[in-house]
């Protein structure tokens, strides 16, 4: 397996007058692996936003380091590495910088000096990926939010490329903008194995992801799989988390007296569960 | 306060090349005192027919009654800020409207812009501060200086300071982590039940209709379409998806469920706790143990 | 607001429309300058012609035309009126007190009158037919030459269309914040002067903090887009120029001779 990212005991703390500041991260590694996709959750101010800067290079760590393909990331290979890694940030109205969808889409390309026929290509298959080719000449208002962070991924896609970082790409949407959002990335893994990092507090997005690392007061507090993670039940409840739907009823059924036997993290598993243990003997 | 739209119809730039209509012949009344959701997907109108239950839009067509002032399509409106105070309207994102030097004195323009004494506003915002789940030290803080979740709850208690009797809510909870959401949710309910206001809110979380809501008003194409009880709206997710919409997470899982058992429950569930109990009524016994 | 023609831009498909900006760019330009060699009837009639075919080619409707001098009418009947009193010339024509109209006075009320309004249509027609995003790509690159005396035209345009990108939103911001503080009794149209300069500060705010977090995250996206300045960027948006732009052109040094033929 080639790893993509990785950070090694990362520490950072922003500027602040405090003698003793806070450490807005503190002492998290972790590293992410070609193709996966791995989700960072935590409530708000829980330092998962912070990891996202310090992911790109927009923060440095203070202590420890972050490895793009195995490179320390600094000064010397910042833009490189930022030509491999697309962005999607959480307000779809603060990064669309283009006049149009297609020239939006086009931005990362002409910074890299793609030539211009290179270029007409890449945007129609990165627009054709997410299924907006139709908008090429649509103007940023008069797009839903979804539609938005969509043109987003297009951006990122039309470098192609090594990882996509989603930084809470889904939280300014409604439900339909969410599953548009969801569904985009869902199946561009599904076609291109593309490997994903998405900073959420959304369960139900986190659940599609093959690993999470759950951050809590600027601390990894737990990594597995999402299954492994929400096996903590209401350890993270405590913490400001939620359980997905199919978990939260699982325990409702089971306190009833219903026979289950797994924790039931998606509504397939749940209605299988239910079958099996009630039905089908 | 009741609230009655009166064949409403609005349109944008009326009277210009760029007219765009939002809103036809809507008509309905929201009694004092209930907990109403207006439901409708983006475009809807639903928007639109909020800024009228306070008259920061006149209707082109018909007429609306706020308690007993009378606003009538082409007719100059008087007294519309006195309205204003009874009708509270929280913005999605409200924390983009705070603008004060202290948390304090946000909370405070309100009451003061209604005439509200000092000694009386800042007593309010004392109050209300604590009420949000705020600590009081954050109102001699600059609101600029706050998390984002805090500044929405300050933007929040500016709002209820006015103490209006009839409180709107656009999407509050748009953006929340999950906790922030039900802290939110909880409070405007408990609000709602201990003051008895009257609580509308504005929405695309069917869930939060499900939890919350006395009635629903389903809004499609700017008409009012469908109107009922959580219960019977839930009960024809056939109909709500024609308007583009999709029934709570916990009715559509239901239907899986009826699907197995191959019958339906005694009714539709609207809370995960509800559905529990039920599903564990209709399951067969537990064999051998 | 919506009334106001000038600066908008109303997307077609005419030969206008077609054209190359940069060529529409230096065809109103030129024909700023041209204008100014109209000095008799034959030569204003042909400016007056000439506007006249550049609508029809546009399919503008006149009903336009008319709505977009609205906004300089006043400007329009005041340069007439100075001409038409303080110019002594010719016959006189009326008198009223010390008021007195010379037939020169007239003439050149009339004349002015017209190359005005000639002048705002013309440059209505640009805006009209031309994407505000198309005209600064033809600023951008009709001002490159001026890049080597160290303008940075690049960051200009750059600066130029992303504030034309951020208008609907900042609009659309700015209502939204003025009905949030309405709501909480704030009152932007009624009161004195005094209370409604006051009543200002709570729209200007929020508006500002707005537009700074949205500056910043934009800085952020762009960054991490790979944007570091002008230099080793290509373009993605291409300009061509076609023979009808050089056909613009040629018509109009025709217009410049024909007008230096006939002018008095």
């Amino acid at each position: 397996m080639t790893e993509i990212l990785a950070l090694n005991h990362v520490t950072f703390a922003y500027p602040s007058e405090d003698p003793t500041p806070r450490n807005a991260v503190e002492d998290v590694s972790f590293s992410v692996n070609e193709g996966e996709w791995i989700a960072i959750v935590g409530h708000n101010g829980s330092g998962k936003s912070t990891i996202a800067k310090l992911m790109n290079g927009l923060l440095y760590p203070q202590q420890g380091d972050v490895r793009f393909m195995r490179d320390v990331l600094s000064d010397e290979n910042l833009w490189d590495v930022r030509s491999q890694m697309g962005m999607v940030f959480q307000n779809p109205d603060n990064q669309f910088v283009g006049a149009t969808v297609q020239d939006d889409v086009a931005f990362a390309l002409e910074n890299n000096g793609i030539p211009y026929e290179v270029m007409v290509e890449r945007v129609h298959e990165a627009l054709a990926q997410v299924k907006m080719e139709d908008f090429l000449d649509h103007e940023p208002h008069h797009l839903s939010g979804g539609q938005k962070q969509r043109v987003a991924i297009a951006g990122a896609l039309a470098l192609r490329p090594k990882l996509l970082i989603l930084d809470e790409a889904t939280s300014m949407l409604d439900p339909q903008g969410r599953m548009e959002v969801l569904q985009t990335v869902q199946q561009l893994r599904a076609e291109t194995g593309l490997t994903v990092i998405s900073i959420t507090h959304d369960l139900e997005e986190a659940i599609l992801a093959d690993r999470l690392l759950f951050m809590n007061g600027g601390k990894k507090f737990a990594t597995g799989t999402p299954n492994e993670i929400f096996a903590l039940g209401d350890e993270l409840i405590e913490l400001g988390l939620d359980l997905p739907f199919a978990m939260k009823l699982s325990r409702l059924l089971k306190a009833e007296g219903v026979a289950l036997n797994g924790q039931n993290m998606t509504e397939e598993e749940l209605v299988n569960d239910l079958w099996t243990s009630n039905f089908n003997a | 306060m009741d609230i009655e739209l009166q064949r409403v119809g609005f349109s944008y730039a009326a009277g210009t090349p760029f007219e765009k209509r939002a809103l036809y012949e809507v008509d309905f009344k929201i009694d004092s005192g209930t907990y109403q959701a207006i439901i409708g997907h983006t475009g809807s109108g639903k928007s639109t027919v909020l800024q009228h239950f306070n008259g920061l839009l006149k209707p082109t067509e018909g007429q609306v009654d706020i308690g007993d002032y009378r606003i009538t399509a082409g007719k100059k409106a008087k007294n519309l800020k006195e309205v204003r105070q009874y009708v509270g309207i929280v913005f999605q994102f409200p924390e983009h409207q705070l603008f004060e030097e202290t948390v304090l004195k946000d909370i405070m323009f309100g009451p003061l812009n209604f005439g509200v004494s000092k000694e009386d506003a800042e007593a309010r915002a004392r109050e209300l501060i604590t009420l949000v789940g705020l600590p009081t030290e954050v109102l001699e803080k600059s609101p600029f200086d706050l998390s984002g979740g805090q500044m929405r709850r300050v933007a929040i208690a500016g709002v209820l300071a006015m103490k209006p009797d009839v409180i709107v809510l656009d999407e509050p909870t748009a953006g929340l982590d999950p906790r922030g959401q039900k802290e939110i949710m909880d409070m405007f309910y408990t609000l709602h039940k201990e003051e008895g206001l009257t609580t509308i809110l504005v929405t695309h979380s069917m869930e939060d209709a499900a939890r919350y809501a006395d009635d629903i008003i389903i809004m499609h194409d700017g008409k009012n379409v469908l109107r009922g009880t959580p219960r019977d709206i839930f009960a024809d997710a056939a109909t709500l998806r024609g308007y583009r919409l999709e029934p709570p997470r916990i009715v559509r899982f239901q239907e899986k469920v009826e699907k197995l058992l191959g019958h339906p429950l005694d009714t539709v569930c609207l809370t995960e706790e509800e559905l529990a109990k039920s599903v564990a009524k209709h399951l067969p016994k537990e064999r051998g143990k | 607001m919506d009334k106001i023609i000038f600066g908008r831009f109303l997307p077609g498909n005419t030969y206008v429309h077609k054209m190359d900006p940069r060529a529409k760019l230096l065809f109103v330009f030129g024909f700023i300058v041209v204008v100014f060699l109209a000095n008799n009837t034959i030569t204003y009639s042909i400016l007056i012609g000439i506007t006249l075919f550049v609508m029809l080619l546009a399919r503008i409707k006149p009903s336009f035309l008319i709505n977009g001098l609205k906004p300089v009418v006043f400007l329009l009947i005041f340069t007439f009126l100075l001409h038409l009193f303080f110019t002594r010339e010719g016959d006189l024509l009326w008198e009223w007190g010390i008021l007195k109209i010379y037939e020169g006075g007239l003439r050149q009320g009339i004349y002015i009158a017209i190359r005005f309004a000639v002048l705002v249509i013309m440059t209505s027609f640009l805006t009209l037919t031309t994407s505000p995003i198309a005209i600064t790509d033809a600023i951008e690159i009709l001002l490159n030459p001026l890049k080597k005396i160290k303008v940075p035209v690049h960051e200009l345009a750059l600066m130029m269309s992303i504030s034309l990108r951020f208008i609907p939103t900042l609009m659309d911001e700015t209502d939204k914040i003025m009905k949030a503080q309405m709501a909480r009794g704030s009152d932007l149209s009624t009161g004195p002067i005094k209370d409604r300069i006051k009543a200002v500060v709570p729209l200007l705010v929020p508006l500002f903090v707005s537009a700074f977090k949205r500056a910043e995250d934009l800085a952020t996206a762009m960054e991490v887009r790979g944007y570091k300045g002008g230099e080793g960027r290509t373009r993605y948006r291409q300009l061509a120029w076609h023979s009808r732009d050089t056909l613009a052109l040629v018509v109009l040094f025709a217009l410049a001779g024909v007008l230096f033929y006939y002018r008095g």
